[in-house]
């Protein structure tokens, strides 16, 4: 009977979950709003209208909802808290390193080989050794890094190529954060991210030794074809791996091509 | 008993509806019929009724039958009235009430707009024990058709010269990053408030430069992200400026753009909303208040005044609802100024603190949307010229919004919202396009105007309470940076309303007392 209960706590909680947006939930879903969280099973929806029932009815039902909603975020937050004592103790480059493992990305630092955390997310402490030397490259790609998570990736002064394919967390504002990495940074890859969009896009242009730009399939942006296009005017030393410019257009005899210019607001 | 209620609450129906608040209406429905016969209600014996006429001269018969084919509908208006005379529902009856405010409030917000509705927000968010502040949000035109917050042009700075605007616009900018955690409601998409991190681009002539360093120095010791940049790194970011008469430009790399004040005063309704707020459609008329004559510890005779009753008028009507407060925040906007005489601050002698008025007035400001295809692209950041023109993108297409602050000469009549193409032509245009030589071929594609509350004080905003009117408190007079710094001015005030005094961000310096000291506040970077 305790199990029986214990299971259906667990449904009540992922139940309400569904709730939240999408975004929160690690999928790549897109930045849909909750009335496109389409649940197929039918027992599902029948627990979401009871839940919404219940707390529609009752304070503390909406207070429990409240709390799962707080709890989820802070779980987020909690993932992306600095490691301020390896900082102390070892120095930036380890203390961005070990952050980035422990989120699950890669991380190699330079003149070495790749190092990654195995399935189980355990990985060597070798690199406790490697005071001094700078990180190269990051894959951090789906790793649920955000704007506060950044703080560890900033230390790195040399990094070059940072990849932040698929990040649920990762938006404009993080995209504002990424200046101070100007000097170095090469290779930038932020394919698959739910939350960039092209105004995040606009602040690249601090990334002046920027050579490789990859800002395909994101599904924030309005106009892929326009945007790559302007982000290519905008670096014109960098190559920009997007959408294909005829993207967003529709062709064919019988329909008229889209037009490519931007909404204009009343 | 429960009959004759059931009747009561049907006979309300057709005859109720219609009656103003302050007109009774008794108990039996009294129809004057023609040829002078007085008929009554009577049980109907269907879901139709029916009239009965009483003729001394014959016998009782049926004249007609209202609504006799409308079964259903009729069904649905039954069972709404039955809820709303259960206990819960708001039949009051004598009348229909419905439509006005609460008979009292905890706290009245006078004004609907970003600032009052983030005071709101605040007060409720902390409040303790929760849900013990009633607080009602009066707002005379709920589809902001004038309000200054919608026709913002939507920018966010911290590039100001007075260290208390650079903690305001930090902390906001904090919470629009937070947005979805502060406003999140259940089972409501999340608020997408369209930010650009694009930064703001202040260019100084040699007369400005030394202030630009100044204020630069400011902002970075509160912790802004500026640098600064001599005309040639100016040249070699962006080549599409012409960096003549430029001396010094000062550039946010983080926490500054601009985004959709729309969306964040929707998100602020709903979440507000959600709170319990409780909003009102109408306009204060009236301030009722009594007045005291006190002592201060140096002997002298102060007569403080305390507001006791709002008087609410709906709109497009002559009825007005006497709400009982304890506090009333102005929050009126360019309006503000005329809130606070009917509540009579600024009634008395000049050069006293009795005939201070709020120096907060109506100014109208135009904001022109062009095109240009040869315009700067998508880095273009928020762009203020020297001679105070500015200008942003505005999405992807290559359109630019943009304007200038007249002089005081040139200040437009607000009696208004009338574009004036030709200050475009003359005041706008000739600077934008010295500037940035590809704005020599644009188009116009529109233009609004919009109000600033405007202090004319000192151009910075008021906050907190007057020190004769005790329980009003102004959130108002920030002259065209209100939406940016309105998340953090509506904690101070709700700080302020709950502690009695300022704890995160210290605006003791904005206190309405200035205005009789003479203390200006004066910022260097207004446009």
């Amino acid at each position: 009977n305790w199990s029986r209960l214990r299971e259906d706590w667990r449904k009540i909680e992922e139940e309400s979950l569904h709730l939240v947006a999408p975004v929160w939930n690690g999928g790549t879903r897109g930045i849909g709003g909750l009335s496109r969280v389409v649940a197929p099973e039918g027992n599902q929806k029948k627990g979401r209208s009871l839940l919404q029932f219940l707390a529609d009815r009752f304070y503390d039902v909406e207070a429990l909802r409240d709390h799962l909603l707080r709890k989820r975020v802070s779980k987020v937050h909690q993932k992306n808290r600095p490691f301020n004592h390896i900082n102390q103790r070892y120095g930036p480059y380890v203390a961005g390193a070990y952050f980035i493992l422990k989120q699950g990305g890669a991380v190699r630092f330079q003149g070495r080989e790749w190092i990654r955390p195995n399935q189980r997310g355990h990985f060597s402490l070798d690199f406790l050794k490697l005071q001094a030397v700078p990180v190269e490259a990051v894959d951090a790609s789906g790793c649920a890094i955000n704007y506060q998570g950044l703080d560890s990736l900033l230390a790195l002064k040399e990094l070059q190529s940072l990849w932040l394919q698929r990040c649920p967390h990762v938006d404009d504002w993080c995209l504002s954060r990424l200046h101070p990495l100007a000097s170095s940074l090469q290779e930038l890859s932020l394919a698959g991210c739910p939350r960039v969009s092209e105004r995040g896009l606009a602040c690249l242009h601090h990334l002046w030794n920027l050579r490789r730009l990859d800002i395909s399939d994101l599904p924030a942006v309005s106009s892929p074809g326009l945007t790559r296009i302007l982000v290519e005017e905008m670096l014109p030393s960098c190559e920009v791996l997007g959408a294909d410019w005829a993207q967003g257009l529709k062709l064919g005899p019988e329909e008229q091509p889209r037009d490519t210019a931007g909404p204009i607001p009343a | 008993m429960l009959r004759r209620t059931l009747l009561l609450g049907l006979c309300r129906g057709p005859l109720g509806r219609g009656l103003g608040t302050h007109r009774g209406g008794s108990i039996l429905g009294k129809v004057e019929g023609r040829g002078g016969y007085r008929g009554s209600w009577m049980a109907p014996s269907s879901s139709s009724v029916t009239f009965r006429t009483q003729d001394p001269a014959h016998d009782v018969k049926t004249v007609g039958r209202l609504g006799g084919g409308d079964r259903d509908g009729k069904m649905s208006e039954i069972k709404k009235k039955i809820q709303s005379i259960l206990p819960g529902g708001d039949w009051n009856p004598l009348y229909d009430t419905s439509h006005l405010p609460p008979e009292s409030s905890d706290v009245v917000i006078v004004g609907g707009g970003v600032l009052g509705l983030s005071v709101a927000y605040w007060l409720k968010k902390l409040e303790k024990p929760r849900g013990a502040i009633r607080v009602l949000v009066v707002e005379r035109d709920h589809t902001y058709s004038r309000a200054s917050t919608v026709l913002s042009v939507g920018g966010i700075r911290q590039q100001f010269s007075v260290p208390e605007n650079v903690q305001l616009s930090l902390f906001s900018i904090d919470f629009l990053r937070n947005i979805n955690e502060y406003l999140a409601v259940a089972d409501d998409p999340p608020l997408d408030i369209q930010f650009n991190p694009s930064g703001y681009l202040l260019l100084a002539s040699e007369k400005g430069a030394a202030i630009m360093e100044n204020n630069v120095k400011v902002q970075r010791q509160e912790g802004a992200k500026v640098c600064l940049m001599s005309p040639e790194q100016l040249r070699n970011k962006f080549p599409w400026i012409n960096t003549e008469g430029v001396a010094l430009a000062s550039y946010g790399m983080e926490h500054e753009g601009w985004f959709d004040p729309w969306c964040l005063l929707q998100g602020l309704r709903r979440k507000v909303q959600s709170m319990g707020v409780l909003f009102c459609h109408g306009e204060v008329t009236r301030f009722m208040s009594s007045s005291n004559l006190m002592k201060t510890a140096s002997g002298e005779e102060v007569n403080l005044k305390r507001i006791h009753e709002v008087h609410v008028k709906i709109d497009q009507s002559l009825e007005y609802q006497p709400v009982e407060c304890a506090i009333v925040i102005n929050a009126a906007g360019a309006w503000s100024g005329q809130v606070a005489e009917l509540a009579g601050i600024g009634k008395g002698p000049p050069g006293t603190l009795q005939g201070t008025k709020l120096p907060v007035e109506l100014r109208k400001r135009y904001v022109y949307l062009w095109h240009c295809p040869q315009g700067p692209g998508l880095e273009t950041p928020f762009v203020i010229d020297p001679s105070g023109t500015y200008f942003r993108r505005e999405g992807l297409g290559h359109n630019y919004l943009g304007g200038c602050s007249p002089t005081e000469e040139e200040e437009p009549d607000p009696g208004n919202l009338e574009v004036d193409h030709d200050f475009f032509q003359d005041r706008v245009w000739p600077p934008l396009a010295q500037r940035v030589p590809a704005f020599e071929t644009l188009k116009v594609r529109s233009a609004w105007a919009g109000y600033y509350d405007y202090n004319t004080f000192d151009q910075n905003g008021v906050v907190g309470p007057h020190p004769l009117v005790i329980n009003m408190y102004f959130a108002t007079g920030f002259s065209g940076h209100g939406l940016q710094q309105a998340p953090a001015v509506g904690r101070a005030v709700a700080e302020m309303v709950l502690e009695g005094h300022f704890q995160t961000i210290n605006l003791s310096s904005f206190l309405f007392s200035r205005f009789y000291s003479g203390e200006k506040v004066q910022e260097h970077n207004i446009i």
